[in-house]
């Protein structure tokens, strides 16, 4: 008897939708052996992780707040993803939108200016990440570098051009020496949609975000060149498409959301610019693509539940005293079984009883 | 047993009584999942015999002689090797036994040499002089020249097959399997294939020859088992049928005659073709050279040739997934398109079928719907204003379903998942639905399954008659006399003057194929000959 992996005449839609699901399983079978190894009571370290934080109206608002930056970037990624082109630098995007916006806010601190700020800071930063995102996707097409490599470098340049600016020329001279920004005026902040709440604008600009990227991969003639370039680029040759063209396209687009949803952090539930004002969403995000099947349906809810992860791991270490990196341990074991997982949409387990000893097959 | 198997094997002349066969599959069978490639095979092969295995494509053929050559493992039934069962771990133990094997693909190297290349395939400690020694040997003792020096990309295709073919004979087999050996060669090249072939069969070697060409089959074979839908048919021999016989029983029924129009008129210049010359995309690729010709309405122009003489490229020049610098070099219904791109082409209404159904002329993984929209988004009105016509999409698909007879599980399925032949048909249909000017086909029966091929070379005959310029690329020279008006022939990227089909003898068009009226013929030939 043996068991082979046999390949599907057709893909299976069924799996299509319950792999997600198959992994999220197997996740919290791995993460409770985990916690036992860790001398903690799973069952316990389960409820942190995953109930307590649905039980409370401020950790549902946080995980929406959370979820908010994670669905914006992850909806971006899938663009790239979709057309073959792997930007891995959201993370560095994300972060030079949100120093783009944050030098209107900065710049006009303390003045009268109008209700133009936000708006202005929301199209800076896009614009910011956009470009930066198009640094990798000009050295892919006109030189053929890795856009993996060369995107993923960029982040450690964004992340220390932050360090740098709330350090030196922008931090506060009222903060005591801390490394941040004033925090800023009430115009340059984004409007809460709770009063005293946390939920804010951000949110439901990533439900439009998510709305425009399902109507553009599943009505319009660019969401079909998307696809058709990353599923099978010589018949999107043979069809007229050009992919490197797109390659610059989903770049910039997927930078403009990573930038856009930098300076919605910053100027919403942060407040200000300072170092570590994301948790890794632009790595995290790519988790949230994945496991949401490149779909932004599916990316909503995958942007929601890995939320609910970063809520429950800091109430798991509230409440067990459970490491916070241990989060991320749960994340990266999230993505290796959602991308093994994927593996059963075109291929299906098998059992087999060969009626004669042979040789095990090649085949 | 054995008496039954005796009765099961009408050997033709009854020589072989008292001995077991060299090598006898007894109800052989491989199933992939639910579906049943070989279906309870018996076949014998005997010494000094050449035996042809006769079937359309997905008929088991592959699949059986992958089994024969340890490349698969069959899912129940035996293989007997000179009367005893044997289990094939792989196929090197194939060849330590005796059995040899020479692909339709060649697994070549380009940029190693040609002994290099047989080294890397033998599993031998010979040393590598010794073995070029061997190599020059054997080579010459066939009549199989070969410079071993040489490095493979500079090679033709009836040379690289001859690397495959020494290679394999090096291994002194006794029992040799050649996989359509004659597809890539030219009359006169596939004249020579024959007379080592019959040379290896009255050392006592045996052959298995596996081709559809039922003409070369009578000529060179002496029985013939012919298989359909992964079970055998029948064993005959070939000599006392006649070619439709054999193909009634491939194919298992008559097959519809192709018939041109009464009457077809040819009209004004569609396509036309003004001294075009290309570099080639990528390393090893063929240069265009000068090609100039003309294509009017009403017509169908044939290029023959051996394949790798630049007739993908020709086909990428003329579909404009290259562009060329001259915009006069590639004129469509008037306009100079040299420089527009494939979906300005389309606009000016010409469309093209590519060799490659899968992956180029489709997208595998999507629904029809998608793969119509993949070629009509340009100029049917099937997008407005960026957004897609899905009702126009599906109505191409069940219009090319309708009008061609193909089949499939349902309304739009995934491209992969339809047959050769059905999908062949829907990507037919889908550029004649859309009344094209000029339709340019590459290889448009490859891999087809008969009556898939009629109902294709009817539809093309049809779009002419209709008045539309049509060029075909085949390789099919039957195929090119059956539906062309003119034939014209690449050899290393030049095109030679179109014949007139009637003027085209297979001789002329082997000669051309071959390159000797172009006078380019490589010295290569001149080794060891």
């Amino acid at each position: 008897m043996q068991l082979v992996l046999e390949k599907r005449a057709e893909r299976s839609n069924t799996i299509a939708l319950v792999s997600p699901l198959i992994a999220i399983g197997l996740t919290i079978v791995t993460m409770t052996i985990l916690f036992a190894i860790l001398g903690k009571n799973p069952l316990l370290a389960l409820h942190a992780y995953f109930i307590a934080p649905l039980t409370d109206g401020y950790s549902l608002q946080e995980i929406a707040v959370k979820a908010t930056p994670l669905v914006m970037i992850a909806i971006g990624l899938s663009l790239c993803y979709l057309a073959n082109a792997w930007n891995i630098g959201a993370e560095g995007q994300f972060l030079i939108g949100a120093v783009a916006g944050s030098w209107i806010a900065v710049k006009t601190q303390g003045t009268d200016a109008g209700v133009w700020v936000l708006p202005a800071m929301f199209v800076l930063a896009a614009a910011a990440g956009a470009l930066y995102a198009l640094i990798p996707a000009i050295c892919k097409v006109k030189f053929g570098a890795s856009e993996i490599l060369t995107s993923l470098m960029l982040v450690y340049v964004a992340d220390l051009f932050l360090d740098y600016l709330v350090r030196g020329p922008w931090r506060d001279p009222h903060g005591f020496n801390f490394p941040t920004t004033a925090e800023f005026d009430p115009v340059a902040t984004v409007p809460l949609l709770i009063e005293g709440g946390r939920l804010h604008l951000g949110s439901i600009i990533a439900l439009l975000v998510v709305a425009g990227a399902a109507i553009l991969l599943g009505r319009t003639i660019k969401g079909f060149e998307i696809r058709v370039v990353g599923a099978a680029p010589r018949a999107a040759r043979f069809g007229g498409f050009n992919a490197n063209q797109l390659i610059i396209l989903t770049f910039a687009v997927s930078g403009a959301l990573a930038g856009l949803a930098g300076i919605i952090e910053v100027a919403g539930p942060v407040g200000h610019l300072q170092p570590g004002i994301s948790p890794g969403y632009g790595f995290t995000a790519i988790i949230v693509a994945f496991l949401g099947r490149l779909n932004p349906l599916g990316i909503l809810i995958a942007g929601l539940f890995l939320a609910l992860t970063f809520i429950g791991g800091e109430q798991a270490q509230i409440a067990m005293k459970i490491p916070l990196d241990v989060t991320k341990v749960f994340q990266g074991i999230l993505l290796f079984y959602v991308l093994a997982c994927d593996s059963l949409i075109l291929y299906r387990f098998k059992l087999v009883f060969p009626n004669r000893q042979v040789a095990s097959g090649t085949h | 047993m054995q008496a039954h198997q005796r009765m099961l094997d009408p050997t033709p002349n009854g020589l072989h009584s008292g001995e077991s066969p060299l090598l006898q599959t007894l109800g052989l069978t491989k199933r992939y999942g639910d579906f049943l490639a070989n279906d309870s095979i018996d076949i014998d092969i005997w010494p000094n015999e050449i035996h042809a295995l006769l079937g359309e494509n997905g008929a088991g053929k592959s699949t059986l002689v992958k089994a024969i050559y340890g490349l698969i493992q069959p899912s129940a039934g035996e293989i007997r090797w000179q009367g005893q069962p044997i289990v094939l771990s792989g196929p090197s133990e194939a060849r330590s036994r005796g059995i040899g094997m020479v692909f339709q693909h060649f697994s070549l190297f380009d940029n190693l040499t040609v002994a290099e290349n047989v080294a890397l395939g033998l599993d031998g400690k010979e040393s590598f002089k010794d073995m070029s020694a061997r190599l020059e040997q054997v080579s010459k003792t066939y009549g199989l020249p070969l410079d071993p020096k040489r490095e493979v990309w500079q090679l033709s295709v009836g040379e690289r097959q001859r690397i495959e073919i020494v290679r394999a004979l090096m291994q002194d087999p006794k029992f040799l399997i050649l996989d359509e050996p004659t597809a890539v060669l030219t009359p006169q090249e596939a004249d020579q294939l024959f007379i080592v072939l019959e040379r290896l069969k009255a050392e006592g070697r045996a052959i298995l020859y596996i081709s559809h060409k039922l003409e070369e089959v009578k000529r060179l074979c002496d029985t013939a088992t012919i298989l359909r839908g992964g079970k055998k048919v029948d064993t005959c021999n070939p000599r006392l049928e006649t070619a439709a016989s054999l193909a009634r029983m491939m194919v298992g029924g008559e097959i519809k005659e192709v018939k041109a129009a009464a009457g077809r008129k040819t009209t004004v210049p569609r396509l036309v073709v003004n001294d075009l010359s290309l570099a080639p995309g990528e390393a090893h690729g063929v240069r265009l050279e000068h090609i100039s010709f003309e294509l009017k309405g009403g017509e169908i122009l044939g290029i023959a040739g051996v394949a790798g003489n630049g007739q993908d490229e020709l086909f990428a020049a003329l579909s404009g997934e290259r562009l060329s610098k001259d915009p006069g070099t590639v004129v469509i219904e008037g306009i100079a398109a040299g420089h527009l791109s494939i979906t300005q082409r389309r606009k000016l209404g010409a469309a093209f079928v590519p060799e490659e159904r899968l992956g180029h002329g489709t997208a595998p993984r999507m629904k029809l719907s998608e793969n119509a929209l993949l070629t009509g988004h340009a100029a049917s009105g099937m997008v407005h204003h960026g957004f897609i016509d899905t009702a126009a999409t599906l109505k191409t698909v069940d219009r090319a379903t309708e009008t061609f007879d193909v089949r499939k599980a349902k309304r739009d399925p995934e491209a992969a998942s339809l047959s050769g032949g059905n999908l062949q048909k829907f990507i037919v249909g889908r550029e004649i639905l859309r009344n094209p000017a000029v339709l340019v086909v590459s290889q448009p029966t490859w891999g087809v399954d008969a009556g898939a091929a009629a109902v294709i070379r009817q539809a093309l005959l049809d779009l002419a008659t209709a008045g539309a310029a049509v060029l075909v690329t085949s390789q099919d020279l039957d195929e090119l006399a059956e539906i062309a008006d003119r034939i014209a022939v690449m050899f290393h990227g030049h095109l030679s003057a179109p014949l007139a089909t009637a003027d085209a003898s297979r001789e002329k068009l082997g000669l051309l194929m071959g390159g000797s009226s172009l006078d380019t013929k490589e010295a290569a030939h001149a080794v060891g000959a």
